[in-house]
């Protein structure tokens, strides 16, 4: 290993990192790739001086996990290193390395890492990263827009767990039947997460299911209890079943702005008010727990932690702009939509919708997915509608056919003009819900910013 | 209500082949006929359910992965002559992708396994195999000097035999295969296309068409003439996609780095 180069390498990404801040350009992309190319070992070489690794992948939920788990460690008084939402692929792991890096290359003592990683870049990061945890949340059908069938990326993770340290832990949604699978791949220790409420309302019928079956012995999956999407208790005829999970919920019920669970640990108990909503968010924080967990920290700061969680930029978030709330959840496939919309439901609820379909190449180009969205359900609870985004035309064409009531202005591609027109017809104290894809969220969120929205709980 | 006009929809295999929207085209041929005081009662048909096409005027099948298709492989075999005599007199069909494949004489998935088809289309489909890239974009041809749009995602490529019709031809995005132009089969009223979109709320007069075609064939002379709908959700969706279709660079690039 030559220290020179790692130095002269990690320098050239800082700069670049300056360069672009300059530019006022938040990307990780272009000094991840500027390391790269000089070194092609320099995010090996950095890792190497971590203390632990972790590894957090999945269709949805990687992004939270790993903000809730580095609050966690955060709060567990440690070191913790953690590459920022949407940069997920190996230069974006580098980039996250080099920035915390000091010039000669040398990271902080007693590092702890967190990496959320693309599906498909699992492999790569797990070789310049090996990790001392790795945490899978689900696999669902937004792979199928960017790789194809969804096997492959089971068949992918399989052989990535072939080559991790035998040291490592591997934390597994079990409540999903392909992840469950993994573990079949794997000899190390397993620290399995699940809910154990029997009193959750069952999926809708006909709700847009992923896999239903075993991909290895052919044999359906059968549910006694089914959440959402292939998440539930399941089994098999062939007799696989749903194992125990050592980390779980129970309990769940929601409360205000937020759902309140009892967690179990393998020590102990806690009961946890977790300021985000949905089945989703406890999903989320049982696998930053079980990783916390496998990591040595201890359950009542798993709790505090989790209860301080602030959702990730703009995927759930309440403000406040020009005296509307402003609610904007991150829809951006099926499975994950439903989930949102789910949380929009309680009886009486009524708000006005803002709907932001855009089809770059973070938001999925296929743009189909919206007619296995249950907006049917929005009906009793939609006060009135506007729709906005790049495919702004093809949502309107879906609400139609689930007879909300006609938008209140032109559907449009200009984000910026149906915010303006929303915001102007909600009358005070009402709210507004924002329903953005992954682009259209980036661009909203920065309008809002603009118009100095602030977070509702900053506000007294 | 009850009407003088009825159409029955059998969508095939509902829960395997789903993918990208494809539930969308039994709602689009649900509300056109509704909007006009037609019937349209729509059956989901699983596997091994009870069911013939004789009680069908248009049957739907969707896409799905490869593994999908192989596991409703066997139990459309067991329909296969019923449904080619189906399509023999008139019965009309829309297959989307995978079960375009299925309806055709063989596919070939991206492990190099052969899956039989049911050869309502004169077609064959061979996956080139897991590094080859998909088809995958939006997609406009044109079908009877008019446009249709939609999206494709297919990692199989079609080719139609000698003597087969396409359904339309490619003007933008892959197609068939991505190389002679072509999109889809139709073999007298049963249409194969790679089109999800869903194709038919988006493409409301290939929609009218497939009602127009059930009609005729159930009520020959007396059907009734179909008038036109207040399609003006529909035509900007199509716009936009063909706008999607032509001018994505620019603004993909510009917030890819935004
Ligand atoms: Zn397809």
């Amino acid at each position: 290993m030559n220290a020179a180069r790692l130095t002269a390498a990690v320098l050239a990404g800082k700069t670049t990192r300056l360069a672009m801040r300059a530019l006022g350009s938040g990307g990780t992309t272009l000094p991840g790739l500027v390391v790269e190319q000089l070194h092609g070992g320099a995010a090996h070489a950095l890792a190497g001086q971590l203390s632990a690794a972790t590894l957090i992948t999945g269709t949805n939920g990687k992004t939270t996990t790993t903000a809730m788990l580095a609050r966690i460690l955060r709060a567990d008084d440690r070191v913790v290193i953690y590459n920022r939402s949407g940069s997920n692929l190996m230069r974006g792991v580098t980039a996250s390395l080099v920035e915390a890096a000091n010039p000669l290359g040398a990271l902080p003592g007693r590092a702890n890492a967190v990496f959320e990683a693309d599906e498909a870049a699992l492999s790569d990061i797990a070789a310049a990263a090996p990790p001392s945890v790795a945490v899978f949340t689900n696999l669902m059908r937004d792979q199928l827009d960017r790789y194809g069938e969804i096997e492959s990326i089971a068949l992918r993770w399989a052989d990535a767990l072939g080559h991790f340290p035998g040291a490592a832990t591997i934390a597994l949604n079990v409540d999903d039947p392909l992840i469950a699978s993994l573990e079949a791949h794997w000899s190390g220790d397993c620290l399995r997460f699940g809910i154990e409420d029997s009193d959750i309302p069952p999926a809708p019928e006909g709700e847009v299911m992923d896999a239903v079956w075993d991909p290895m012995t052919q044999d359906d999956f059968r549910y006694t209890r089914r959440y959402f999407a292939q998440l539930g208790r399941w089994h098999t005829d062939g007799g696989a079943q749903r194992p125990t999970p050592q980390v779980s919920a129970d309990q769940i019920s929601p409360h205000e702005d937020g759902v309140a669970f009892t967690l179990r640990l393998p020590e102990g108990e806690q009961a946890v008010t977790l300021p985000a909503e949905g089945l989703y968010s406890v999903y989320n924080a049982l696998a930053a727990a079980a990783a916390a967990t496998a990591l040595g920290v201890e359950p009542d700061t798993i709790r505090s932690a989790l209860e301080s969680h602030e959702a990730a930029f703009g995927r759930q978030e309440d403000l406040l702009a020009n005296g509307r709330r402003v609610r904007v959840l991150l829809g951006k496939n099926p499975s994950g939509l439903n989930q949102a919309l789910r949380t929009l439901q309680a009886p009486g609820e009524r708000h006005h919708l803002l709907v932001l379909l855009n089809d770059g190449i973070a938001d999925g180009e296929d743009v189909s997915w919206i007619w296995d969205v249950d907006w049917e359900s929005q009906g009793p609870h939609c006060r009135s509608l506007f729709v906005g985004g790049d495919r702004a035309a093809d949502m309107a064409l879906r609400l139609e056919y689930a007879g909300l009531p006609a938008p209140c202005a032109e559907a449009t591609r200009d984000i910026g003009e149906i915010l303006n027109r929303a915001l102007n017809h909600v009358p005070e104290h009402e709210q507004l819900v924002i329903l953005p894809t992954y682009t259209a969220m980036l661009d909203v969120r920065r309008r809002l910013g603009q118009m100095g929205a602030s977070r509702l709980w900053d506000v007294a | 209500m009850s009407s003088n006009w009825a159409v029955n929809v059998a969508v095939l295999y509902p829960e395997l082949l789903n993918l990208y929207g494809d539930r969308g085209n039994a709602r689009a041929l649900e509300r056109r006929c509704q909007a006009r005081g037609i019937d349209a009662d729509v059956t989901w048909v699983g596997i091994g359910d009870r069911w013939s096409p004789d009680d069908a005027d248009i049957v739907l099948v969707g896409g799905g992965q490869d593994r999908e298709q192989r596991r409703v492989q066997s139990d459309l075999h067991r329909r296969g002559e019923a449904l080619r005599e189906y399509v023999e007199d008139d019965g009309v069909v829309l297959a989307v992708c995978g079960g375009f494949q299925l309806f055709g004489q063989h596919y070939r998935g991206w492990d190099g396994e052969i899956m039989e088809g049911i050869a309502v289309f004169d077609a064959v489909a061979a996956h080139p195999g897991p590094s080859i890239r998909r088809c995958v974009g939006n997609v406009v041809a044109i079908w009877e000097g008019e446009t249709v749009v939609g999206f494709e995602n297919h990692g199989g490529r079609t080719y139609l035999n000698e003597g087969q019709q396409p359904f339309a031809s490619v003007v933008s995005g892959f197609g068939n295969n991505g190389g002679d132009g072509l999109e889809g089969a139709q073999r007298k009223n049963a249409y194969g296309t790679y089109l999800h979109g869903a194709v038919l709320p988006k493409n409301p007069r290939l929609a009218d068409r497939l009602i127009a075609l059930a009609l005729e064939r159930r009520y020959g002379s007396d059907a009734p003439a179909l008038e036109p709908l207040d399609d003006r959700a529909a035509l900007r969706a199509h716009a936009e996609a063909l706008h999607a279709a032509f001018a994505p660079a620019e603004s993909a690039i510009g917030r890819r780095f935004a």
